[in-house]
This record gives C-alpha cells, structure tokens and sequence, in this order.
C-alpha cells in the first residue's frame, strides 16, 4: 500500500529526513516513535503534501502512485488521511457543510457520483454512533473553539465519513487526558480493518496502550533505527530515547 | 490649493447643459453649488477624502447629461426581481421614474411615497428644507453636481407610529444610452415610532460609460426603526457615486446592510448622525472586486447625544487588479457620554495586484465611552487552505469556500432570509472561481 524508500526532506535548507525507509500493508498499524526533533512531523507532513517541505531524494509508492508528484487534495482521494497535530479552525465554515465538500470532492475526483444532503446525513448519523460525538459538533464552525480533546475527536470523525485506506495519526495524543485519549483511540480501533492501514506519530508509548501496533518503529535523526512488535514500545518506555542514540540505522540502507 | 482644473472634459461636458428650472429657491441652491463646482473643478488626491481615489480618468470623460428616451427603454423585468421581495417598489431608469415598473398601487396605510419630479410639480414647500443644501468645498464636488441637475429620485415619509413590514424596494437601472450622466436625490423621512424596511438596488445594463450620482438624505424621529439593505450591482463601465446622510433621533435604531458588487469606479460616502439619546446605528457592509474595478467606502458616524451606540462591521475582498478603500471616522461628539462605538474593517487580498487602503478613525470627547477599533489587509490563510486541501477539496475550491466564509459574517443578519441567500450566491459568483496561488 505504501512504500518509502530512502526518504530524504529538507525544511528551509535543513535536512530532516535522511534516509526514512518503510513499507505498510492494508490492515497494519505501524507505529513511529521517536524523541523531539527525529523527524515524525516531518513523515506525516511531507506524506500529506504540505508546503514548505522540500523531498531531495527517494521515493514514496502509495497504492502503486509516486504520492510526491500528487496535489494534497489528490492524495486525499488517492485514499491518504492526515490527522492533524494542530488542526486548524475555520471561523465561518460549517463543519457538516465542510466535511460534505470534501467527501464529494473526494468522490468526483475518484469519477464516484456525489452524495446529496440526505445520503450524506444518513452517513454521517451512523458514523457519529461510532464515534460517540455529540452531532452539535456538526453545527458549529470547523473546529472553531472547540477544546484540544473536541478536536482531535473531529478529526476522527472525518476520517470516519472520508474512509481513507492510509491514515497518519501526527501526535493525535498530543494535549489529550487519558479520557479523551481513550475516545480518540476507541475511535481509531472502530475504523480498523483489513483493507485500512495507520501510521500513528507519537513521542510517548501511552497511547499505544490504547491502539495497539503490529509494528514499531524508531526514527532518530531523520532514520529509522529500529523496527519490532509492540514490545519495543515498552522497551523505549523503560529505556528513554537516550538509548535510540547508540543504535545504528536498521537496515543501513544507502 | 490646487485642483484639476475645473475645464476637465468631463465637468465640461456636463456644465454645458442648462440647469432644470423650477421653484425659485430651488433655482437658486442649484445655482449655488453649480457655480462651486465650476469655481473649484474635481477635488484630487490632495483633498484627505479623495486620497485612493483617483479622478483624472473619470475627468477626460464626456457625458450628456440626462436620457430623452428614459421613459421608453427597454429594461428586462428579470432584472426587477429581487427574491422575496414583493411588495411596493420604485424603479428608476437612466435616472427617470418609471411608473409602468413601479408597484405603487394598494400602498399600506402611514406610507406615502412618490417620484420627486410629481412631488416638487405638486407642492415644492415642504421640501424646501431637505433640499436647500449648499456645499462649498471641492472635496462635496459630485453633491454640488447632483444638487445642481437632479431632477427626480424618491420621495418617501411614514408616518409616525406606522409599521410597514413589506419590503420597499427603490431600483435604480442603468440602460445602454451612450455616455450619459444622471442624478438621483432622495429625501426619506421616519416619524416617530415608525418602521420601513428599504431595498436599495443598483443594477446596469449599459456598456458605455455612464456617470451616477445619488444622494439621500434620511431622518428618523423618535423610536423609529429602519431596515436598510443595499444591493449594488452597476455595470462594469459604469462610475456610480453614492451619499447617504442618516439622522437618527431619540432611541431610533437603523441597521445597513451593503453589498457592493458591482460598477467600475464606485465611491458610497455614508454620514450617519447619532442626535437623538439612545439612538443605534448599525452598519454592516461588503464589497467583493475583481477586474480593475475600484469601490471606495467613506463611513463618517458622530455620536452627538447621550447613550448612542453604533456598530460598524465592513469586509472586503479584492481580486486581480481591483482596488478597495475603506475610510471609518467616528467622532464621539461631548456630551455623547455612556456611548458604545465599534468599527471592524476586515480585508482580503486575493492577488499581489490588488490593493485595499483602510484608515479607521475614532474620537472621542465624552465620558463613560466605550470604543472599539481595528483594520486588517490579509491574505487567505495558508494553514486553512492546506486543511482544507489535505481533505481533499481542490485549492480553487478552497480558496472560494474561504472567502465566502469571510464575506458571510457581514451578510448574517440580513432580515430576508431569500434576499440573504440571493445576495451571498452574488457575492459568490463574484468570487474567483479559479485563481492561481
């Protein structure tokens, strides 16, 4: 489904990636740690698309595409999902009007008829079950004041309506008590399936306690330098990070 | 101080034609204000009121003044319709009442209304006295032009205590006649404790250049309350000059809503006087340019009397080479204490080649005031449009649903709901529809 090879990115001239190699199947969970400043924003940013990130060498294969030569909103219909560190507040957008728009958008661009508003408030009672949100939510501008913990839930939520087959969770935990932690993360289990892929960004094991990985990675100075199960999560844990930097990149690619 | 000279082919093409005759006194004002602007010609960017607003292309223009066929152009009715809007209305063409256009029969009770040609042939006196201005200064040069040659425009009084809940709507067309000039002046009157809602409608069909003029001068008495929502959308060539003077008595409450669309040079001068205790005047405006179109606002409210509250809400958004100018002066006069002003002027650029000036302004010298004011020029914001994209909606798309968003908030509370829809799918359509970063 994806696959990075010998990623390296720059932001205003500073090599952050040097080396990123990773490969995802549909229906794993990847999970990348790693201390402030290895480079995990940087994965999920330059994987969405964004401005300002400069790839100089590599490659990055999504569902057989070069995903670099793609617009953002073209990767988002190609199937990859963002969620965002900081989502953004959009003062004047109505979120249900908003999320409407981007699902059609979506489904235009993939040659898929458009949903009208009935079908798509059908879809959107059924995924607010899942997602245990109040639909008052719906009603208010784009993340406009909401709390860190009703944020988060939101992107959730659009993830849930938008159906992507990647999702790249950037630091979701980031801000949440364990209570939003762990609606965000019976979110993101209920969105599970095999044809569905997570890359989930995080600095700290906690939230792997609630979305449990098939895969760990460590990424330190722009590289993963070491890959296992969920027990390397725990590992890191007890370990901290100063143990990441005596280890060599795994796999050594060139 | 120096000026264009006042033989710049535009004012001589005007001053050629011979002043309207009529009531004495009101031979005498149009005398008055023709020969100031003869005297002082168009004011330039020297004069603190006409600083972003260029004049030397307008004044190498040449119009004739008034159309001898404005009682039998054609105009298309689809034009007229306003939707929701459906009850009495007074169109004007080529600056001539049209009486087969207008809607004046079955008027409620307490609403008088007429074309002020019919008004000044029936009894000029009571108009004496809203029609005797004069202005002296350069910077007034196009209410000097309008006071001198107008010749018809609305005449509307409510009597006290009446409620007029239909929309009134005052259309104002402009039809293919060649360069041709034409003045509107308004004299609009609330007594106490009455109601009106206005619809203001600009619209234009002509592709020659036209030059406009209209002035109106609105007072409302004791408590009375005025909707007011104006629709601007002249044609391209067309410069259109705008003055509107509200009076607000004792606890009377106004509220404007302008959408400015339309028209090639476009200036909207807004004086909104606070008299009375109590009184409110709020007003929420927008304009949406693209082209080389040019909209200047100049908003002048003073708070003369205990109280008075006044909240000014005004966007813009400009696009290719469109210029936008924004001027908010609010002087809280002594004596004005325990008033409330605010301004917010919020502005978009949607090219490098656009350019929008904003200058908000405020005095105050009363006590127990509370004021309020701030201006932006921005661009839309990249972490939004981003979000957006990583959606999946395309950046044009993006970029459109944005600037609606911040167009709306000045639209929100505009009382008809279909008028609202109406105005906001304008605005809309006005929007670039695909616009390179």
């Amino acid at each position: 489904m994806l696959k990075i090879e010998n990623l390296h990115a720059r932001v205003e001239g500073k090599e952050i990636l040097k080396g990123l190699s990773l490969t995802v199947n549909p229906g794993e969970v990847h999970a990348i740690m790693g201390p402030n400043g290895a480079g995990k924003s940087t994965l999920g940013n330059v994987l969405s698309g964004r401005d300002g990130y400069e790839v100089t060498e590599g490659s990055v294969i999504f569902e057989g595409r070069d995903l670099l030569a793609l617009e953002p909103e073209e990767r988002a219909a190609a199937g990859m999902f963002l969620a965002f560190q900081y989502p953004v507040e959009i003062p004047g957008v109505n979120n249900t009007y908003f999320l409407r728009a981007a699902l059609n958008a979506q489904r235009k661009q993939r040659g898929e008829g458009e949903l009208d508003s009935m079908q798509f408030l059908k879809l959107v009672r059924e995924k607010l079950k899942i997602m245990q949100i109040s639909d008052e939510l719906l009603h208010r501008a784009v993340n406009e004041g909401f709390s860190g913990g009703e944020k988060k839930r939101n992107e959730i939520f659009q993830m849930a309506v938008l159906e992507p087959k990647l999702a790249v969770l950037d630091e979701t935990d980031s801000g949440l008590d364990i209570d939003a932690l762990k609606q965000v993360s019976q979110g993101v289990n209920a969105l599970r399936s095999s044809e569905r892929a997570f890359l989930v960004i995080t600095h700290y094991q906690r939230l792997l306690d609630y979305i449990e990985p098939d895969f760990v990675h460590v990424l330190a100075d722009g590289r993963i330098v070491e890959s296992g199960d969920k027990a390397l999560a725990l590992k890191l844990e007890r370990l901290g990070y100063a143990w990441v930097g005596e280890r060599e990149p795994a796999g050594a690619q060139a | 101080m120096s000026q264009q000279p006042a033989s710049s082919p535009m004012l001589e093409s005007l001053l050629e034609a011979p002043l309207p005759q009529g009531a004495a006194w009101l031979d005498v004002i149009r005398r008055e204000n023709l020969d100031a602007l003869a005297a002082h010609g168009l004011p330039d960017s020297r004069h603190e009121a006409w600083k972003y607003t260029a004049l030397r292309g307008l004044a190498q223009r040449r119009f004739h003044q008034g159309d001898a066929l404005a009682l039998t152009r054609e105009v298309d009715a689809g034009l007229l319709q306003l939707p929701g809007i459906d009850g009495p209305r007074l169109v004007f063409v080529n600056g001539a009442f049209r009486a087969d256009l207008s809607r004046l029969d079955d008027l409620p009770d307490g609403l008088e209304v007429l074309p002020l040609s019919r008004a000044l042939a029936q009894d000029d006196e009571p108009l004496r006295f809203a029609l005797s201005q004069r202005y002296r200064d350069v910077a007034d040069a196009f209410a000097q032009l309008n006071i001198a040659y107008a010749t018809d425009g609305v005449v509307l009084r409510v009597a006290a205590g009446a409620r007029i809940d239909a929309p009134l709507q005052l259309s104002f067309l402009g039809a293919e006649a060649g360069e041709l000039a034409w003045h509107l002046r308004h004299v609009i009157a609330l007594g106490d404790g009455a109601q009106l809602s206005l619809v203001e409608h600009h619209a234009g069909l002509s592709n020659s250049p036209q030059l406009v003029t209209s002035m109106a001068d609105i007072v409302l008495g004791e408590g009375a309350r005025l909707q007011m929502t104006v629709l601007q959308q002249a044609a391209s060539e067309a410069a259109l000059v705008r003055r509107t003077g509200l009076q607000l008595g004792v606890a009377a409450h106004a509220t404007m809503h302008v959408a400015e669309l339309g028209g090639g040079l476009v200036r909207h001068d807004l004086y909104g006087e606070l008299k009375g205790d109590g009184a409110r005047l709020d007003t929420r405006g927008v304009f949406a340019l693209r082209g080389r179109q040019h909209v200047d606002t100049q908003l002048a409210l003073r708070h003369d009397a205990l109280a008075t509250a006044s909240e000014s809400l005004w966007r813009g958004v400009a696009d290719q080479r469109a210029r936008g100018v924004f001027r908010g002066a609010i002087v809280v006069a002594e004596g004005a204490d325990g008033s409330d002003a605010s301004l917010s002027n919020k502005n978009l650029l949607l090219s490098a080649q656009a350019e929008i000036d904003t200058k908000p302004e405020l005095e105050i010298y009363a006590d127990e005031v509370k004021a309020a004011h701030g201006a932006t020029v921005g661009q839309l914001d990249e972490r939004a449009l981003f979000y957006l994209r990583s959606r999946g909606i395309a950046l044009a798309q993006a970029r459109t649903l944005l600037t609606a968003a911040f167009c709306r908030a000045v639209l929100a509370d505009i009382p008809h709901e279909p008028l609202r829809d109406h105005i906001s799918d304008l605005l809309l359509a006005q929007l670039p529809a695909d616009v390179s970063a």
